[in-house]
C-alpha cells in the first residue's frame, strides 16, 4: 500500500478492477464505450462535458485523462478553460442557492 | 531555431537514437519489442506486397524548423540531391513501370536547385507525381509564388502540411507566423484550382499533432478542418490526413525534454493495432534518401536504417531483391501501427 491516496501510474491500471468482479467491470466499460461514442452527441461534444464534469466532482485521474482527451480532438485551451468554468459555476451557483434554504430558515426562527 | 545537427544534440547521432528507443533515457524502460508484437500476430517478418510508389527525398533544407520534424530539417541543412541522383530515379521508374507514384519530400523539395526539371521529367514518364508542401515556400521568395501555377501545369497533387486550424496552435508546433503565410498559400492553391469542387486538382492537407498525445479520429477531424478553414477563410480542400508523429529525431528530443517520452511510447504500445501493422505504408513503398541510398521509408532513412537487400542504392535497382526483403523494423514503427495506423495517406484502417 503507497502512502498516499492517489498515483497517476493507477489511470493506466483502471481496467484492473475486473479482477476482483469482473462481471460488473464488463457491463460498466461496455456502457462507458457506449456512452462515449459517437451517437446524439458528438464524440468530440462528450469529452468536454467529461472534462467539465471531471473538475465538479474534483476526480485527479478524470483531469488527467480529459485534458489529453479534449485537446487532442481539437479544442483549443479557451474552450476548455470555458467549459471548466461552467462547472466551477454550477458548482458555486448549487452552494449559493442554498442560501434560500439558510434564508427561509433564519426568517422562521427569527422574529 | 536550428537543426538538432546544427546545435551538436546528441540525437542528431542515429545510433543514440535508436539506443533511447530501445531502453529509454536511463536503460531502464523496456516497451515491448515491435518485432514481437508482429510475431504474436503472424506478421513477422514483415514483407513488402507491391513496389507502387517511389518516395523521394530531394534534400533536407527547409525555410522553416519544426518543433515535430523527424528530418530535422532547417535553413541550415545543405544536403540536397544532386541531378546524377534524380538522373539514377528516373532510370528506376523507366525500367520499373509498376511504380506509379512519385512521392517528393525533403525538406521544402522546391529548395532544391533541380526541383522543377525532375518533376517535369517524372511527368514525361507519366507518374502520379505528389509533392509534400510546406506551404509557406510558396510566400517564402518571389521566385517561387509561382509554384501553385506550375503544380497546375503538371498535374501534381500537393500534401501541405498544416498542423491545425488555429493559428495558436499551428505556430506553436512551426514557429511564427506559420500560420498566417500558410493561409496565403491556401488561397494561391484555391486560386488555380486546387481543393476545389469539381477540379482534378487534389489539395490534401496533413495534420500532426502539435504535442504529446496521438491524433483523433480522422474523419471528425477533417470535418472540422473543412468547417474552420471554410468559414473563417473562405479556404476549401480535399482531404485530410492525420499522421502520428514518429518518436524520433527532434520530436524524440521534444518528448524527452518535456518528461513525456514514455508515457508516449506506452500510449503508442498499448494502441498497436495487427490490422494498422497490416496495412502500413512500407509494404508499398521505397524511400529514396538525397544521396540515393534506399529504405523501407521515410523514419527509417532519418534513422539510417537501410534496406536490408544486397543493393542498397538508386543506381543498382533490383527490383526482384527488393520485392522479396525483409523490411527493416525498430520501436519506433509503434508509431505506424497505433489505433487507426499511420502512414504519408493518413490512417490506415
Amino acid at each position: 500500500m503507497s502512502n498516499h491516496y492517489y498515483n497517476a501510474a493507477d489511470l493506466a491500471k483502471f481496467g484492473n478492477i475486473g479482477e476482483f468482479q469482473k462481471e460488473l467491470a464488463d457491463k460498466f466499460f461496455a456502457w462507458y464505450g457506449t456512452a462515449f461514442a459517437d451517437s446524439a452527441l458528438t464524440a468530440k461534444e462528450k469529452s468536454l462535458i467529461a472534462l467539465a464534469v471531471a473538475h465538479a466532482v474534483q476526480c485527479p485521474y478524470c483531469i488527467d485523462a480529459y485534458s489529453s482527451d479534449a485537446y487532442e480532438k481539437g479544442y483549443s485551451e479557451a474552450q476548455m478553460m470555458e467549459a471548466v468554468h461552467i462547472a466551477a459555476a454550477i458548482k458555486g451557483g448549487a452552494a449559493l442557492v442554498h442560501g434560500v434554504q439558510m434564508m427561509n430558515k433564519v426568517k422562521g426562527i427569527s422574529m | 531555431m536550428k537543426s538538432l545537427q546544427a546545435t551538436g544534440n546528441k540525437l542528431a547521432d542515429t545510433e543514440v537514437q535508436l539506443g533511447i528507443l530501445e531502453v529509454g533515457m536511463d536503460g531502464t524502460y523496456q516497451p515491448i519489442p515491435f518485432q514481437e508484437q508482429l510475431l504474436q500476430h503472424g506478421l513477422y517478418p514483415l514483407k513488402p506486397t507491391h513496389i507502387s510508389t517511389l518516395q523521394v527525398n530531394v534534400g533536407k533544407m527547409c525555410n522553416q524548423v519544426c518543433k515535430h520534424c523527424h528530418v530535422d530539417a532547417g535553413p541550415d541543412r545543405k544536403e540536397i540531391m544532386t541531378v546524377e541522383t534524380m538522373q539514377a530515379c528516373l532510370a528506376a521508374l523507366d525500367h520499373n513501370p509498376l511504380i506509379s507514384i512519385v512521392d517528393l519530400t525533403g525538406g521544402a523539395p522546391e529548395m532544391n536547385p533541380n526541383f522543377r526539371w525532375f518533376v517535369e521529367e517524372i511527368k514525361k514518364r507519366k507518374r502520379h507525381i505528389i509533392v509534400r508542401c510546406n506551404l509557406t515556400i510558396i510566400v517564402a521568395n518571389k521566385k517561387y509564388n509561382d509554384l501553385p501555377q506550375f503544380y497546375k501545369e503538371h498535374g501534381v497533387e500537393v500534401v501541405s502540411s498544416l498542423p491545425f486550424y488555429s493559428k495558436e496552435r499551428t505556430n506553436k508546433q512551426r514557429g511564427d507566423g506559420v500560420f498566417e503565410d500558410s493561409i496565403t498559400a491556401l488561397r494561391m492553391l484555391n486560386e488555380v484550382g486546387y481543393g476545389v469542387e469539381g477540379s482534378e486538382l487534389k489539395l490534401n492537407l496533413v495534420y500532426n499533432p502539435a504535442g504529446a498525445f496521438l491524433p483523433p479520429d480522422q474523419q471528425t477531424l477533417e470535418a472540422d478542418f473543412k468547417k474552420a478553414l471554410y468559414t473563417d477563410f473562405g479556404i476549401v480542400f480535399n482531404e485530410l490526413f492525420a499522421i502520428t508523429n514518429m518518436p524520433i529525431s527532434r520530436y524524440l528530443d521534444y518528448l524527452l525534454q518535456t518528461g513525456n517520452y514514455d508515457r508516449y511510447m506506452e500510449r503508442l504500445t498499448n494502441a498497436f493495432n495487427p490490422a494498422a501493422a497490416t496495412n502500413v505504408m512500407c509494404r508499398s513503398i521505397i524511400s529514396v534518401g538525397w544521396d540515393g541510398y534506399l529504405y523501407d521509408c521515410d523514419f527509417n532513412q532519418i534513422l539510417n536504417l537501410k534496406v536490408s537487400s544486397g543493393e542498397k542504392h538508386i543506381s543498382q535497382w533490383n527490383q526482384s531483391q527488393l520485392n522479396n526483403r525483409e523490411i527493416v523494423i525498430n520501436q519506433h514503427c509503434y508509431g505506424c501501427a497505433a489505433g487507426s495506423g499511420s502512414s504519408c495517406g493518413g490512417a490506415v484502417t
